[in-house]
């Protein structure tokens, strides 16, 4: 998937607006819809993420679900972010469903996006035990804000930085 | 098909003492919702009326607490009670009734030994031999132990198709070995583990066994009299019984030599205000007022298995496992964990390609079919495995055919939805 460019709309905005895009023909708290089971099995930036400077990963024990949150930071904006991970569906396309929210987006509105938000960005309805798969990668993204990764730049041979180290959403 | 005919069972007699399993779920307006099928029986058991009603009668007609009041409601409640003791006795073969002890589930009988006995005799550098398929329960007890007292724990490996290397055995049993704890059947991979051979090799090395029945006993013949068990443990809830009760069983000098493991009322002979004296055998090990109604409704689960007969259960389990196999094989995409039917209780662990276990539980449910979806209280032997999570299919002798093949049909209908494109 392509890249989205940078956001000036609030994120509250971009939900309400994907509310009304998605009144379902399914009943409405349809766990496996179309649009979840899109994003699961063709997530948005799964992988690792080009110059990342922050990363976090969080586990749900209980069943085993983990999702990984790489993002690239530069002056107080989310440049680019990836999730890699495994799990079921909900975790895994809550994520992509996420990152690709928060691409472009400012950190003081990242951390303004609570779980309830989270929970309804993700549409369906869940039963408390499912929300904390839809909310894994929610929380490993508030964590990742504030995780720098601990080694500095890699150097190449030509002393350059590595590539995708710029972000163009940035600039 | 309709193999009902072949069946020894009479299987649709025996779901009508079960009010539970003619459950009718999901209905709503204008839809006539689907039929409850149980397969999620490892995690516990429904229960039939016979049991229920034999608590209420205890409650109604003859309830008071037991070994203490010189009264006659008293001394009815305390008869139901030891009688109970004496039908689980019994049933495991036991060659006396004072060597089962009433608890509140297979894990804190394990709890029991791992404390009592394990702090009296554990020392730094001894060694506690478990398996890579143990429960949560037969594991966590021995690891504090082992951080109490400085003893090691060690895990016995697998096979690649879900039994225990008994190969590397005797390479695990070293002098240092003091005690290996086992599970009589997996309660992941089903597999039945051979408890006898175990048990005679490790005390050929000089080390005691605790066996880890809960998924045995309710499933198959046990006689621990002849398997020459040391200790053995198992629940109530997944044989019919109620929650609340356990028992833990275990030879008559090991237990006599082992200090109490809780304080309190019923476990001691006598007071003073300088110590105490414990009680004999079982009071021993009953602090407290004992789970008085579970116990007896434990001992009503006990007739009502032996009225339908523990080998024609394990034969009826071992049919539905050989049709489970055969129909998740037919849909495709599945990975089986754990051996052969022929090798293993009615457990049927598995992966669907693709498809994360918890969504084929969720998915199964909307069909009515209750299965259980995670790491099964055992994630060391899931890590072994190389997977997070597996979906698992249980069976008791109330489940059916036509439950297998519903199965097969709703696991198909789970391949569509996730293979669209």
């Amino acid at each position: 998937m392509t890249r989205v460019p940078f956001r000036t709309e609030p994120i509250l905005t971009v939900l309400a607006q994907h509310a009304l895009q998605v009144a379902m023909p399914l009943e409405e708290d349809e766990l496996y819809q179309e649009r979840i089971l899109d994003h699961y099995e063709e997530p948005y930036h799964r992988g690792a993420c080009p110059g990342a400077t922050h990363a976090h990963e969080e586990d749900n024990p209980l069943c085993g679900d983990v999702v990984r949150v790489e993002l690239a930071i530069d002056d107080g904006k989310i440049c680019d972010a990836y999730f890699s991970g495994d799990g079921c569906c909900i975790s895994q396309a809550s994520a992509s469903m996420l990152i690709e929210q928060i691409c472009g987006r400012r950190l003081d509105e990242v951390t303004a996006f609570t779980g309830a938000d989270m929970l309804q960005l993700f549409g369906a309805k869940l039963t408390p035990n499912r929300q904390k798969c839809c909310l894994l990668c929610w929380r490993a993204l508030q964590s990742a804000i504030y995780s720098p990764i601990a080694v500095g730049p890699v150097e190449t041979e030509s002393g350059e930085q590595p590539a995708g180290g710029s972000h163009d959403n940035c600039h | 098909m309709t193999t009902a005919t072949k069946d020894q069972l009479d299987v649709e007699r025996i779901r009508a003492d079960f009010p539970i399993l003619a459950t009718i779920l999901h209905a709503k307006a204008g839809t006539a919702g689907v039929p409850l099928a149980y397969l999620d029986n490892a995690a516990t058991t429904q229960r039939p009326r016979q049991v229920v009603q034999s608590m209420v009668d205890v409650y109604e007609k003859h309830y008071a607490n037991v070994h203490r009041g010189i009264h006659w409601l008293s001394d009815q409640s305390t008869d139901l009670f030891e009688e109970a003791r004496g039908k689980v006795a019994a049933f495991i073969g036991s060659a006396s009734i004072e060597q089962v002890i009433f608890t509140h589930g297979a894990t804190e009988s394990i709890n029991l030994v791992a404390r009592s006995w394990g702090d009296a005799n554990l020392k730094s550098g001894d060694e506690i031999l478990l398996t890579e398929m143990e429960h949560h329960a037969n594991i966590v007890p021995w690891q504090q132990a082992a951080e109490r007292t400085g003893a090691s724990v060690r895990f016995l490996p697998i096979t690649e198709d879900g039994r225990l290397a008994l190969e590397k055995l005797d390479e695990y049993l070293t002098p240092r070995t003091k005690l290996v704890a086992v599970a009589a059947v997996s309660n992941v991979l089903g597999t039945i583990n051979p408890v006898q051979e175990i048990i005679a090799r490790a005390h050929a090395a000089g080390a005691l066994v605790m066996v880890d029945a809960a998924q045995s006993v309710p499933h198959t013949k046990t006689d621990v009299t002849a398997l020459d068990a040391d200790f053995l443990a198992f629940s109530g809830h997944k044989m019919l019984g109620p929650t609340g009760v356990g028992i833990l069983y275990g030879k008559r000098e090991l237990l006599e030599a082992m200090p109490p493991f809780m304080g309190g009322g019923s476990m001691i002979r006598r007071v003073t205000t300088s110590g105490f004296e414990p009680a004999e055998l079982p009071a021993r090990f009953e602090a407290g007022t004992p789970p008085i109604v579970p116990a007896i409704g434990l001992g009503a689960a006990i007739d009502y298995l032996n009225t339908i007969g523990i080998d024609a259960i394990h034969a009826h389990e071992l049919r539905l496992t050989r049709l489970a196999h055969e129909v998740l094989t037919a849909v495709g995409g599945v990975r089986f964990l754990g051996p052969d039917p022929e090798h293993k209780s009615g457990i049927v662990s598995f992966t669907l390609e693709k498809v994360h276990a918890h969504d084929i539980a969720q998915l199964l449910d909307r069909q009515g079919i209750a299965v259980r979806a995670g790491h099964h209280c055992a994630m060391p032997l899931h890590k072994r495995l190389g997977i997070a999570a597996s979906s698992r299919v249980s069976f008791y002798f109330y489940n059916t055919v036509e439950e297998v093949e519903r199965l097969g049909r709703a696991l198909e209908e789970i391949k569509r939805i996730f293979r669209r494109k």
